[in-house]
């Protein structure tokens, strides 16, 4: 796919190829030399099952157990490879699309059902997990998360030197954020305050209907030279380049050398939501291109290769596969409503006099009817 | 940079600066954010000398970029500090209108309380300075019509002085509403006022009678409590007793304090700048219908702006709710 433009695949930092060859690359293989087969089967084994996961979501919303789910199909090698560079200390801001990332962060996949099954506005502790609350507003949490890193900075954990204290922020967004005034001014003040942060852009090629050449007439990354932010762009499906630049960004972050712009090429394989149908926009002879390019199947071909994936781990990961879609949709049909009289709860921190007396009068309202008690009328 | 304290006449831009600087030195996690409000002090000079004192790391001059200074304001509040941003006009806040009502207004909702987001938003506001456009407007009820933010407007240099140290101390996003016409006004400061009473309360949810009557309850905020001062000065020479009403917070709206009033006196005037369509005049009136239709002698009148975009400054004391306007709303309510 030789294009100009936004969605040019040169310029890419590739570390495996799409058959599952390693590249050798003068910067960023010593970053990914570590990795050794346990880790690489790790990454295979998050990329699986955050994709049986992905499936097991759809399904459920097929059959009206969600109301909506954003597929992170075709993105786990960007989300994985970059997720699993973090450290613990690190803070995340993501979009609503990174269930990947969130699985690297320790929360539990079901919790992410919660917002979708429209039980929760968030669904598990930000604090627990440095993982902050998913933001459907396209671009807003780009700033949040600059923010947050200027808090970082006068907090004194940035450049200290002590790798369990230093720490970065990352912020994830789409193609289409790209366009947002938001995300640029993020760029513009994480430059000025020279902010330990990675914006790390999952360029996925289409923003709902519209290709990425909608959105820029350049590659995404080279927008960050402009602002005064190191940029590179990476193969979105190469997990393990998708590692090694996560892991120069948040190096340069945590070391005070500030922000970093990260492009991710990679393609959204689902539609945009299950409210979508790419087949009114998009050539399935595309569709077919980059099933081609599946990240998964790229890792796998590296481990068969290198002989590290034995038939023992495969068919304890299909066990694991199944055991987690099972326990996903348990999960979702145990979450129960939630009480009527809660959605006057945490409107506002201290008291408020007008939520107060409006919650008072639902409850009399409730309990006037036949029967009495919450929700008695339905 | 030692404290002021003791009772002093001020204006009210020199008690908002106090009071900035009174919280800066009691919390050092209390940042003011803005454009020029570093080395300049703000176009309107609110924060002269507090940058020299303090530093850029607490007083921050930002990118020309208001959504910018709301959005980082709440990831540094997520971090644990409590900004003070300065919108530099009323009519510049648009930019920043998403930040506000999608994310500031809401974070501590949609975590379930987990998030509290202490930002303060300033806002100078208001006409009557001959000033062009998009520097006189009042977009107050914009964000008093959404969940989550609290409103507040100090209309005398006293309340300034507490209502911005209340706010920076609210653990609640604020939008403080400062009548830029009236920042020059003098009045007495207690500067050693303190922040709540001897029950643990701020106030700051409450509206006060800065004028006891017996014959119409008038009702404003901000820039026209002096106006609506004047107005019962002018009817107590025809022998009407006024009682004037300072709102002092548009969210929440103490409408209890309004309906206690006008069970007594039967008549109730608002008075605003912003236009009457949809206003805080309009809230006030649906409510001292629903608690006290039957003490009413006359129907909730209001004065304020009209349906049109500020207009130019030659036209806009003709617009503004001057005290004659007042008075004859007065006059149309006594009628009754």
């Amino acid at each position: 796919m030789s294009q100009t433009g936004p969605l040019t695949d040169s310029g890419l930092v590739q570390l495996l190829t799409p058959a599952g060859v390693r590249v050798e690359h003068p910067d960023y293989s010593p970053r990914i030399a570590h990795l050794d087969a346990d880790a690489l089967r790790g990454m295979y084994r998050d990329m699986v099952l955050v994709r049986r996961f992905d499936n097991e979501a759809t399904a459920l919303q097929r059959q009206g157990e969600l109301g909506l789910w954003a597929q992170s199909l075709g993105q786990e090698a960007a989300q994985i490879g970059s997720g699993r560079a973090l450290a613990p200390q690190d803070y995340v801001f993501p979009s609503y699309r990174e269930h990947g990332v969130a699985h690297t962060r320790g929360v539990d996949l079901a919790n992410l059902l919660r917002l979708f099954r429209g039980i929760d506005h968030g669904g598990w502790n930000p604090a627990d997990h440095n993982f902050h609350l998913y933001t459907l507003v396209i671009g807003s949490h780009t700033l949040h998360a600059t923010g947050y890193a200027m808090g970082v900075q006068r907090d004194g954990l940035v450049g200290t030197g002590d790798p369990e204290r230093d720490m970065a922020v990352v912020a994830y967004f789409g193609d289409g954020a790209t366009s947002q005034g938001d995300v640029n001014e993020a760029l513009v003040f994480s430059a000025v305050n020279n902010a330990g942060l990675v914006l790390f852009c999952q360029n996925n090629q289409w923003a709902i209907s519209e290709s990425t050449t909608r959105q820029s007439r350049a590659p995404l990354a080279d927008r960050g030279p402009g602002f005064g932010v190191p940029s590179v762009r990476v193969d979105g499906n190469d997990v393990l380049a998708c590692y090694a630049v996560t892991a120069e960004a948040l190096e340069r972050a945590r070391s005070g050398g500030g922000p970093t712009l990260i492009e991710a090429f990679t393609y959204r394989m689902g539609a945009h939501t299950t409210s979508d149908d790419p087949s009114r926009y998009r050539s399935s002879a595309e569709e077919e291109y980059w099933r081609q390019r599946d990240p998964i199947d790229r890792l796998r071909a590296l481990l068969v290769a290198e002989g590290e994936l034995s038939p023992e781990f495969e068919t304890e990961l299909d066990a694991d596969s199944d055991a987690l879609g099972e326990r996903i949709r348990a999960a979702v049909h145990a979450m129960g409503r939630p009480a009527t009289s809660s959605m006057f709860d945490h409107v506002y921190a201290g008291p408020n006099a007008i939520v107060d007396a409006e919650r008072a009068w639902f409850q009399e309202y409730e309990a006037s009817f036949l029967g009495g008690g919450e929700g008695a009328h339905r | 940079m030692s404290t002021t304290t003791g009772t002093q006449r001020i204006t009210l831009a020199k008690a908002i600066n106090l009071g900035l600087r009174r919280a800066l030195e009691s919390d050092p996690k209390v940042l003011l954010m803005g454009e020029d409000i570093g080395a300049l002090g703000g176009v309107f000079r609110v924060t002269d000398g507090l940058y020299k004192d303090f530093g850029s790391e607490r007083v921050v001059d930002t990118p020309l970029a208001e959504s910018g200074i709301i959005g980082t304001a709440i990831g540094l509040a997520l971090r644990g500090y409590r900004s003070v941003c300065e919108i530099q006009f009323d009519g510049f806040i648009y930019p920043a209108f998403d930040q506000i009502t999608t994310q500031l207004s809401r974070m501590h909702y949609r975590s379930q309380g987990r998030l509290s987001l202490p930002v303060v938003i300033r806002v100078p506001y208001g006409g009557g300075i001959g000033a062009i456009e998009h520097h006189s407007e009042s977009p107050e009820v914009l964000f008093a019509h959404t969940a989550g933010l609290r409103v507040v407007s100090p209309s005398t240099p006293a309340d300034a002085y507490v209502m911005i140290q209340q706010a920076v101390a609210s653990p609640d996003p604020v939008l403080f509403f400062e009548p830029k016409g009236r920042y020059w006004d003098k009045g007495d400061v207690d500067l050693d006022a303190p922040l709540v009473d001897s029950t643990g309360e701020t106030g700051l949810d409450r509206a006060v009678v800065v004028r006891p009557g017996t014959d119409l309850t008038l009702v404003g905020y901000g820039p026209t409590v002096g106006t609506c001062l004047k107005v019962a000065d002018a009817a107590a020479a025809e022998g009407t007793s006024i009682e004037v009403i300072d709102l002092r917070t548009l969210s929440p709206l103490d409408a209890v304090t309004v309906a206690a009033s006008v069970r007594r006196t039967g008549r109730c005037v608002v008075v605003h700048e912003a236009p009457v369509l949809y206003g805080t005049g309009a809230e006030v009136a649906a409510r001292i219908t629903e608690e006290c239709f039957y003490h009413l002698q006359a129907p909730v009148l209001r004065v304020g702006g009209f349906h049109i975009p500020y207009p130019v400054s030659k036209l806009e004391h003709e617009y503004l709710p001057s005290l004659d306007r007042i008075l004859d709303a007065v006059d149309r309510s006594l009628a009754y």
